[in-house]
């Protein structure tokens, strides 16, 4: 086990817990945004850097971001109406952790049941820009164009969804 | 080299840690984080199953994390504007009041 | 002679590049704010700074100074942990993503590249990537300040600038393209063969994508005529209103050191970094010794500084924008012209090869 692995980790997950039990929703944003830093850094540990810097960058640069861009735009003149009141034992959310409990069980379960297995190959496969591209252009050319059409179609879509209606708009 | 088994069990708690959020928050936008945590809990699986798989050349798990990112941003996207579309309508994004059929 | 490992080297070496580094750029920040008043206050036919030392020469000694001995006040309604992060945040990632560029021609010694602090294989996509994190200072600032004109400072800012990431992002794909690697040490010496004939502006074609390049950078620094998250006529002074002392200069630190940056990357990216616009021609002439050791870098901070002056003669030509124009200029304009110039550079190096 790796130094950079544990903490790596740690960081994800301390940041992902503070995101979801925090308060106040602007801190869970922020605490989100350092888990996923720790998620990209999981994926560098995994050897895959194309895909942990472009983690950081639409994830943390980007949805997070976002996020806290929407948090400020709906309520962030009010900073106290923003912070969720204490409900520790609502039915709906002792439900919630029950779920999620059950779920990690038999996920943690089916993990820790699997054999021991090391990487086939000593060294990380080269993952870089280069590979990527020609894969992208070679093999997976058409889920490529899939992710094109549905990218601009979701550029579209948030526009046309976040657009004030007519009656709205005088 | 870190064996397998941590890193799913990693992803796995990352996934429980998304889904409780995602099921207990009552902030709309909050829920859409928990979603997008439960995809990168996903992500962390392809990625180790690429490195420990047996033929890594290839790129699949790569390949996988990179479509699933970028479907995990258009969600966002158009997740965050619905929110904005009913925080308009509704003048709140908290989800236990917006449960009325008619507008 | 003590002797050490191969590891003890490489760590004493990058700790004494990245001192240097750190040094040399909080003094170009400080002399670029001189620099910036000086050549503004003439193109306005005044003289500028002038009292502080010959020529106004330590005035940015005599403002250290000042900023530091100031009250530095922390207003009550402030939610203070983030209030003092985001500067924080904001001058650190300016200074990151620094360690990515290399400043002269490769020069090893030991095994360890002495004008590069890191040569990662993505290091652009890393320079990106920590550029959109900066966005956070910005935001947070305006949110904790608790103020409505830092709340719309920063809304703003945080708009602008996630816009312009775009089309900053898509204009240096036909950079890559070029290069076929996000490595900065590639891209430059994919353009090093015949001086500024093989620069990827002139010889690679990419003057659209330079023109783009610059548009997006002027808005990501929130540099004139972007300035609009500062528009003093506006909104004070946008989201730095409630900061004073040391955590203003921050600030004030964070935007010049990404001025500074942004520079650095057009200068690699499309000028050739610390190759010579003569290319080999002029090689015979130094052929050996020092000078030859310190030309790149003399061409590398030509280059950078020539774009720095740019930028001061765009700030003191042209006026505001208003937000809905800028707005329009980045997703109408920029966006798709940057998608144009990806489809022709792809285009052309398709036909060519």
């Amino acid at each position: 086990m790796s130094l950079f692995f544990l903490i790596t980790a740690a960081i994800a997950i301390g940041g992902t817990l503070a995101a979801m039990t925090r308060r106040n929703p602007i801190h869970c944003i922020l605490s989100l945004a350092l888990g996923l830093v720790g998620v990209a850094g999981v994926y560098l540990a995994l050897g895959a850097q194309f895909v942990g810097f472009t983690q950081i960058l639409v994830y943390v640069g980007a949805v997070a971001i976002l996020a806290t861009f929407a948090l400020m735009m709906t309520q962030g003149h009010i900073v106290s109406a923003l912070i969720e009141p204490r409900r520790a034992f609502s039915r709906s959310s002792v439900s919630g952790f029950v779920t999620a409990a059950g779920v990690f069980s038999v996920l943690g379960w089916a993990a820790q049941s699997y054999r021991p297995l090391t990487p086939s190959t000593q060294q990380a496969p080269a993952a870089g820009a280069k590979e990527v591209g020609v894969a992208l252009m070679h093999t997976y050319v058409l889920p490529l164009e899939v992710i094109g059409v549905l990218l601009t179609a979701a550029l579209i879509g948030a526009v046309v969804i976040a657009l004030p209606s007519e009656e709205e708009r005088s | 080299m870190t064996p397998l088994n941590l890193f799913l069990l990693l992803s796995a708690l990352l996934f429980s840690i998304g889904l409780a959020g995602a099921l207990t928050r009552r902030n709309a936008i909050l829920v859409l984080i928990g979603i997008e945590l439960m995809l990168n809990a996903a992500n962390i699986n392809l990625i180790a199953f690429w490195r420990f798989g047996p033929n890594p050349e290839a790129l699949t798990g790569v390949m996988f994390a990179i479509f699933s990112i970028s479907v995990a941003a258009a969600e966002a996207a158009v997740g965050l504007a619905i929110i904005l579309a009913v925080y308009r309508h509704n003048k709140t994004t908290n989800l236990n009041q917006i449960d009325t059929l008619k507008g | 002679m003590i002797h050490l490992s191969a590891f003890q080297i490489f760590l004493l070496l990058t700790v004494l590049k990245i001192a240097v580094v750190l040094v040399i750029t909080l003094t170009a920040v400080a002399y670029t704010v001189l620099l910036e008043r000086k050549v503004l206050g003439r193109m306005q036919n005044r003289w500028g700074p002038s009292r502080v030392g010959p020529f106004g020469l330590l005035q940015p000694l005599a403002d250290g100074i000042k900023l530091f001995l100031k009250e530095d006040l922390m207003p009550l309604a402030v939610e203070r942990p983030l209030f003092v992060a985001a500067p924080v945040i904001a001058l650190a990632c300016a200074l990151i993503s620094i360690s990515m560029v290399p400043f002269g021609a490769e020069t090893t010694y030991q095994g360890v590249d002495l004008f590069q602090i890191a040569n990662i294989n993505v290091g652009l996509l890393i320079i990106l990537g920590v550029t959109s994190i900066g966005v956070y200072g910005i935001a947070l600032s305006g949110w904790s300040s608790n103020n409505k004109y830092s709340l719309f400072g920063s809304l703003r800012s945080t708009a602008q600038v996630i816009s312009y990431e775009l089309a900053l992002g898509l204009s240096l794909v036909g950079v890559i393209l070029r290069a076929g690697s996000l490595s900065l040490r590639d891209i430059v010496n994919s353009q090093s063969a015949h001086g500024a004939r093989s620069w990827n502006i002139f010889g690679g074609l990419q003057i659209v994508g330079f023109f783009i390049y610059l548009m997006a950078a002027y808005a990501e620094t929130n540099r004139s005529p972007f300035d609009l998250p500062e528009a003093e006529s506006e909104l004070v002074a946008g989201y730095h209103t409630e900061y004073s002392s040391m955590k203003f200069a921050m600030f004030f630190m964070a935007e010049y050191a990404n001025m500074i940056t942004v520079a650095c990357v057009a200068t690699l990216l499309f000028f050739g970094g610390a190759s010579s616009p003569f290319g080999h021609l002029t090689d015979h002439l130094f052929a050996t010794g020092f000078i030859h050791a310190v030309l790149p870098i003399f061409w590398f901070v030509f280059k950078v500084f020539s774009f720095i002056l740019l930028y001061i003669w765009v700030r003191a030509t042209l006026p505001r924008f208003r937000y809905d124009q800028l707005m329009g200029f980045g997703w109408k304009f920029l966006l798709p012209l940057a998608m144009v110039n990806i489809l022709a550079t792809a285009l052309v190096l398709a036909f060519r090869s």
